[in-house]
């Protein structure tokens, strides 16, 4: 079971490597490091405690936040669903991001406290 | 500073209409073995003075002053925390045009901009609907959607000028969010998510009814992943829309950390949660075969599962999950009766009948199952949405009279569509073209066209009907001024009762600033806004226990209360009575109502049954329990009143309202004294004599001043 888990992974992995286009790769890098960052948030919360709320709420809900942003921007510019957003090109995509962002962190900065 | 003056008042009532509490739908009978004419109070029309006088406030000292009042001359002597109790969006709207506006030198007085905010809004909320009906049909039924909204009496109520109400602006950012929503799960599109998660702030700013939303949309997203119609705009827009719009969300200081805590909540979370699984196990699924995919596949859900049950197990172990009532989503009545009597009193929380249904929105209640039927033949995602809104709208309109509001819009939408559909089909002359023209053809033809004008005719008296009934139930039942009562005499001329104003106008002038006021917690915004007297209960009933203490001073015998009224440092008592003019929203009719909630905190002290006779009647002739004919509210209702003789054919002494001879006649007070009485005997004011035990509560009185 866990051999063929295994070999599915590293599967994964070689496909992966070999068909995603490079841009697709760099938002996944970023994806990644964004995931590190919020679960070593959330440990540094369980370690040491939830005072103030508010600050580890909005941080973390700010790395959730751009995770999220993160994977609707891949979704949405990736070639292989250019027929579900017909009228939605990368650049109006990457604005659209970059938008979302601005709201994003407006809002944390607030309720950081 | 200006307050509500007397001649500002004048001015007010001439020009502008304010919503009545006398309207058939804003009372209920109550069919107890008590008595079938118990009327139970009416919440909203009071709150209108409670949300000027914050605006007031807002206005002359500024924002951060507002977001940090505690107000001292309410709940005495607890005091309120006004910023972290209130939904600022309908002060801060408010406050906000006033301050456009006087900057671009068009001075408007803060008092005008209140009164007119509701009917701007009401516009909005027709574009709204307009904007939003489009999106789900096509653009004529937006047009009869935006036009039904318009007059429909079951939002007119809400909004008629000088309905200066949370519900005015919720509906149009209910609306518009719910307009956003679809346009971002049609598109797929960041930009109208984001304008989705901003409505959605100014709507949780704006009504406690945002929880309806946030069930709302995650339960549409969680339907559409049962009907396999994932999409990957589906994820886009509702992962984002979660996202930002809790973090919006809690920037509000009465929400505060609600969305993460409550049970409300927990729907959008766990639908986030399980969409994220989700839209990563279909990505899996478009990379690998479908053997590779069923082992990943198994060893994510276990892993799933584990997690959830450990986190489930470690938050409840900890206490930090709390399953909170849901209050206003799902009251069940026969609980609140039972166990919270202060929500159960309220008449707007009982359940609605047939004849407000009607009453509010006439034939739209008829159409409104054809366009549901419509919607869910010719299925999509937004149809999907718009389903699902109308079920769980008419389930909550059925459980409470004031959530019919929440019905209104999407019974004008579906309703528009089913009209518009029936239009379409019966008024489109396609078939002609096709069929050649023939004899017997024409004959047909001409049958044809007979049907169609005939349907026609009909829809459109409908409508024209329809557009009748909302005049005139405008112009009757909401547009008379809550605060002076009329009636009709036998010439049909009016007769004012001006009493409620003349006896505020008694207290702000003949009173000490720094008095306090005791009385039921219906008439503690009136006080505290047109009197501009402390007071020690009110509208936002946030504290039972004080409430109850004020409910067993009415109920007790007079030494009692009179120890309570001396712990509250209470100087004036003032009551509502209807026994002359035959008004049956007076204080005697409600004081079952505190009686039970004074029993719900001192039930050793006042038990129900003892104001029943032994037959279990409630009366205030001789026949009457002795408890309730020498409690305070009684003494305080009937003082002076054994010798009124209103008519030569009834006996001196005779309750108009409740149509009995008063039982306890020789009424004498040992620690009050009458200080006011109206000119209809409405309002009544007694003063608490002070007699020297009290001189701490002087001395503190004179250091505080």
């Amino acid at each position: 079971m866990s051999s063929s888990v295994f070999s599915v992974l590293s599967k994964f992995v070689a496909e992966y490597r070999r068909s995603t286009p490079a841009k697709l790769k760099v938002v996944d890098a970023y994806l990644l490091y964004i995931l590190l960052t919020g679960a070593l948030q959330f440990f540094y919360c369980v370690l040491v405690g939830t005072f103030p709320f508010n600050s580890f709420l909005s941080g973390f809900i700010s790395c959730v936040g751009a995770f999220v942003l993160g994977v609707c921007l891949r979704i949405q510019i990736n070639p292989q669903n250019k027929s579900e957003f017909l009228s939605l090109s990368p650049e109006r995509a990457f604005a659209d991001f970059l938008f979302a962002h601005a709201i994003l962190h407006l809002v944390v900065v607030n309720f950081i406290g | 500073m200006d307050g509500l003056t007397d001649s500002g008042h004048g001015h007010f009532n001439t020009k502008h209409k304010w919503r009545t509490e006398f309207s058939g739908c804003n009372y209920v009978v109550k069919n107890d073995t008590v008595a079938n004419h118990m009327r139970v109070v009416s919440l909203s029309s009071f709150l209108l003075r409670f949300n000027y006088r914050s605006t007031h406030h807002l206005t002359s000292n500024g924002f951060y002053e507002f977001l940090n009042w505690f107000d001292e001359r309410a709940w005495y002597p607890l005091g309120r925390i006004v910023g972290g109790t209130v939904y600022p969006g309908l002060m801060v709207t408010a406050g906000l045009i006033h301050y456009v506006l006087n900057l671009l030198h068009m001075t408007v007085h803060i008092r005008d901009v209140c009164v007119f905010l509701a009917p701007i809004f009401s516009g909005l909320t027709a574009i709204s609907t307009f904007l939003l009906t489009r999106e789900l049909w096509n653009q004529g039924a937006g047009l009869l959607a935006a036009c039904f909204i318009a007059i429909v009496p079951g939002y007119i109520s809400r909004s008629v000028a000088g309905s200066f109400d949370n519900e005015g602006i919720a509906i149009f950012a209910l609306q518009f969010t719910y307009y956003l929503w679809v346009k971002s799960v049609k598109t797929g599109s960041v930009f109208w998510t984001i304008g989705c998660c901003l409505s959605y702030f100014y709507m949780v700013s704006a009504w406690g009814g945002y929880v309806f939303i946030i069930n709302l949309i995650p339960l549409h997203v969680f339907v559409l992943l049962l009907m396999q119609r994932y999409s990957r705009r589906v994820y886009i827009a509702y992962s984002t829309f979660y996202i930002v719009g809790l973090v919006l969300s809690m920037q509000i200081p009465f929400v505060g950390f609600q969305p993460i805590r409550t049970s409300e909540h927990m729907a959008a979370a766990g639908v986030f949660a399980l969409l994220q699984a989700y839209a990563f196990l279909q990505y899996l699924k478009d990379r690998l075969t479908k053997q590779e995919f069923q082992t990943l596949f198994f060893l994510g859900v276990s892993l799933a599962a584990g997690v959830v049950f450990l986190t489930v197990i470690y938050l409840t172990y900890t206490g930090k999950f709390s399953l909170s009532l849901m209050r206003y989503l799902c009251p069940p009545p026969r609980y609140a009766k039972i166990h919270i009597p202060i929500i159960a009193s309220v008449s707007e929380h009982q359940p609605t009948t047939w004849v407000s249904f009607f009453f509010d929105l006439h034939i739209l209640v008829c159409t409104f199952p054809a366009g549901l039927w419509f919607c869910i033949k010719n299925i999509n995602d937004e149809r999907v949405f718009v389903a699902l809104y109308a079920i769980s709208a008419v389930y909550f309109a059925g459980v409470m009279v004031r959530l019919m509001l929440t019905l209104t819009p999407v019974v004008c939408m579906l309703s528009a569509i089913a009209f518009s559909s029936v239009f379409e089909h019966y008024l489109g002359d396609d078939q002609k073209k096709d069929s050649p023209p023939t004899e017997d053809s024409s004959d047909e033809d001409d049958k044809r066209n007979s049907g169609n004008l005939i349907v026609t005719m009909l829809m459109l008296m409908l409508l024209m009907m329809f557009a009748v009934h909302c005049t005139w139930v405008t112009s009757n039942a909401y547009s008379s001024p809550s605060v002076v009562l009329a009636s009709y005499n036998h010439d049909g001329s009016r007769n004012i009762l001006d009493d409620f104003r003349e006896a505020y106008y008694w207290l702000r002038q003949n009173t000490d600033e720094h008095a306090r006021v005791m009385s039921w917690w219906d008439y503690g915004y009136q006080i505290a806004g047109m009197a501009n007297r402390t007071t020690l209960v009110d509208n936002n009933t946030w504290n039972n226990s004080h409430i109850a203490l004020v409910g067993k001073a009415m109920s007790s015998n007079e030494s009692a209360a009179y120890q309570i009224m001396q712990s509250l440092d209470v100087d004036y008592v003032l009551i509502i009575f209807g026994g002359v003019i035959g008004y049956s929203g007076d204080d005697i009719n409600k004081f079952l109502w505190m009686v039970r909630i004074a029993e719900g905190e001192h039930p050793k002290d006042i038990r129900e049954s003892d104001y029943f006779t032994p037959q279990g009647e409630f009366r205030v002739d001789k026949a009457g329990s002795p408890t309730l004919l020498n409690c305070l509210m009684y003494k305080m209702s009937y003082y002076r009143f054994g010798e009124m003789q209103l008519d030569f054919r009834t006996p001196p002494g005779f309750d108009r309202t409740r149509n009995a001879e008063i039982g306890n006649k020789d009424i004498k007070f040992k620690h009050l004294e009458e200080a006011f009485t109206s000119e209809h005997w409405l309002v009544r004011i007694y003063k608490v004599k002070n007699e020297g035990s009290s001189r701490t509560s002087s001395f503190l009185r004179k250091a505080r001043s």
